[in-house]
């Protein structure tokens, strides 16, 4: 139905917006390529919802410039710049059928009478709701709903879907269901996708890249695996998910990455650490940490005791303290925990090289 | 909304004193003009039989249902546009509406007839400014006439016509005109394929409001007609105590409150009353 090459490239240089005194988003800039699946990720106020406002044109931005596919657009109208848009509640229209919601963009554009019927008939089959086409959209489920949100903005193939919060009122499975659903129309119309949510487990499944926002600011831009493994800061790393925080002393560069004494015991970092002398955090994520009843000297490891655990199902969250008194989280399989838990004095807690990072030291 | 028994009891005591009035001063006597609509001057259903063949009684019913028809549709027309301006204009614009719906509500409806008589009368602001710049020769019949009774009834029931409206204005989700727009509907279309259909239960009401408001209208058509706009409130005057015929005057009042009721009755089944305010 498109072609891929008629999918936007945008470009947002420098883009600020102030409501008042109030900073929504401070010098912005991203480049979102053709066809990319980009989530912007953060709590509420983070400033990516006004980032969405702003390229749709319904948000004036106060300063900064807007492309796309290198054409200035900052200040097209929003009823000029092509944008599908689906919004938190779906905003469908509550007096048209589905059909007649899904054939307004078409309306609009004066598409032939002949042309809108089968173009709608397609979307409509494409998004699986045949057969409730004459319904208002009062008399659909939240999904349906969503769904035919999804096809009113995609008839008309524009070169870039905007979403805000779409899944944020349908229930767990629903949601799931619809996220699939979504990254295969992604797949099947190639249009660039633009997407916010707070919730970031959404994000990582979803998205080829992932725009973490905070106060206003953009922190970091990445693949999934990127800004989870690799977090540019404090915020980011534990925005994304749980992580465990451990003072380090004495960081220094060394042979293809880092060493330094966390809990008195020297410890081997993969990352680099030119940005980051001295003391430092050392940043683990509670999967990549195991239990051992001991570690050997060239391995990295520290001493705790188990204290609480919470059972999961697949696996079994375990609180530990150390001996310095930090307190850390892992996850580990349902028995390990048990016989950690059973022990009662201390375990070993041991992690790959690879899989701690350093940020600075109380810094954000 | 459901309440425990004593909260239910709470409120019917709180309503009772003007249940207590409404009984006192409208539906006894009402009763009271049933009675006489079929005993005066002696009983049976003569006037009834009169209102069917009467033609004078027939024709103010009919002049009746074309001012409240018209009036409806200019007073709704209006209050629309001004509604739009009081709900989603600028803050200055906001205030200004408001005065604009507010202020008529502090003058009576008897100044404000004046007020339209020294306005449209033969020499009167509108045609000696009309004449004086040339317009016109002989000065235009603006009064004492429907055209009066329509403009004067009109300028009463535009600020009636604004709340229903307001309430179905403000009720609107602001992302469906957002999503109309950002689906490439320009502000003209937009206002007209989602805004005005979506505001259609405050149409419904208003229009409702105001045609049955305008049936029962006195003052304003007995000053700005001049007695040759006669409308049904004034025939059953002039029957009641002008040519003391008390039974037709009865019999009159007896049908127009029975259609009101039923034009009612019509409107809350489409319409909550919760939205009319």
């Amino acid at each position: 139905m498109q072609q891929p090459g008629r999918a936007a490239e945008i470009k947002a240089n420098g883009i600020g917006k102030s409501f008042g005194s109030f900073r929504a988003l401070d010098n912005l800039s991203l480049d979102i390529g053709r066809g990319e699946f980009l989530t912007l990720l953060g709590p509420s106020g983070s400033g990516k919802t006004t980032f969405l406002m702003i390229l749709a044109g319904f948000v004036q931005p106060s300063e900064g410039k807007l492309f796309s596919d290198g054409v200035d657009i900052t200040n097209r109208p929003a009823e000029q710049r092509a944008a599908g848009m689906v919004f938190q509640g779906y905003a469908l229209f509550p007096h048209m059928s589905v059909e007649q919601n899904i054939a307004f963009p078409l309306k609009v554009r004066k598409k032939s009478a002949t042309e809108i019927k089968q173009r709608v008939g397609e979307m409509v089959e494409r998004v699986g709701l045949k057969g409730h086409e004459k319904k208002l959209p009062a008399q659909l489920s939240g999904g349906q709903q969503q769904r035919v949100a999804l096809a009113r903005a995609l008839v008309f193939e524009p070169g870039v879907l905007l979403l805000d919060e779409p899944f944020s009122a349908l229930d767990k499975s629903l949601r799931g269901q619809m996220q699939a659903e979504m990254k295969r129309l992604h797949q099947e119309t190639g249009t660039t996708f633009v997407f916010v949510t707070h919730d970031q487990s959404e994000a990582l499944a979803l998205s080829s890249r992932v725009a973490i926002f905070n106060h206003g600011k953009l922190l970091q831009v990445g693949r999934p695996d990127e800004v989870y493994d690799r977090p540019a800061n404090r915020f980011v790393a534990e925005f994304l998910g749980e992580i465990n925080m451990l003072p380090v002393k004495g960081v220094k560069s060394a042979d293809g990455g880092a060493t330094g004494l966390c809990e008195d015991r020297a410890v081997n970092m993969r990352c680099k650490a030119e940005a980051i002398k001295g003391d430092a955090i050392l940043a683990i994520r509670p999967e990549d940490m195991s239990i051992a009843a001991e570690a050997s000297v060239n391995q990295n490891g520290i001493a705790a005791t188990a204290v609480a655990s919470t059972y999961l199902g697949a696996a079994t969250k375990l609180d530990l303290t150390t001996r310095q008194g930090a307190k850390v989280t892992v996850s580990v399989p349902n028995e390990v925990a048990a016989s950690a838990l059973s022990k009662g004095n201390s375990v070993w807690l041991t992690w790959p090289a690879e899989k701690g990072f350093l940020l600075p030291d109380g810094g954000q | 909304m459901r309440g425990t028994l004593s909260d239910r009891m709470g409120a019917a005591l709180l309503m009772a004193p003007l249940l207590l009035f409404l009984v006192l001063a409208y539906a006894w006597p009402f009763l009271g003009v049933v009675k006489w609509s079929f005993t005066l001057p002696t009983p049976g259903l003569e006037q009834y039989h009169a209102l069917l063949t009467d033609d004078l009684v027939q024709s103010v019913f009919i002049r009746t249902l074309r001012i409240a028809a018209i009036v409806t549709i200019v007073s709704v027309t209006a209050a629309y546009a001004i509604t739009v301006v009081w709900v989603r204009g600028s803050p200055v614009q906001r205030v200004l509406a408001e005065f604009c719906i507010l202020v008529p509500f502090w003058i009576s409806v008897l100044t404000r007839a004046f007020g339209w008589v020294a306005l449209l009368s033969n020499r009167g602001l509108i045609n000696t400014w009309l004449q004086s710049i040339g317009f016109i020769s002989e000065p235009l019949t603006l009064v004492r006439n429907e055209f009066g009774v329509i403009v004067g009834m009109s300028h009463f029931l535009i600020p009636f016509a604004v709340f229903p409206l307001a309430s179905a204005m403000r009720s609107l989700d602001e992302r469906v005109l957002l999503a109309a727009r950002g689906l490439g509907s320009s502000r003209m279309r937009t206002f007209w394929t989602v805004f005005v259909p979506m505001t259609r239960s405050g149409i419904i009401g208003s229009a409702m409001i105001t045609f049955v408001f305008s049936l029962g209208f006195f003052v304003t058509p007995a000053i700005l007609g001049g007695g040759r706009s006669v409308m049904i409130a004034e025939l059953i005057y002039l029957r009641i105590f002008q040519s003391p015929d008390w039974g037709l005057g009865a019999a009159i009042s007896v049908v127009l409150v029975v259609f009101v009721g039923a034009l009612m009755a019509l409107l809350f089944r489409y319409v909550k009353p919760k939205q009319l305010v």
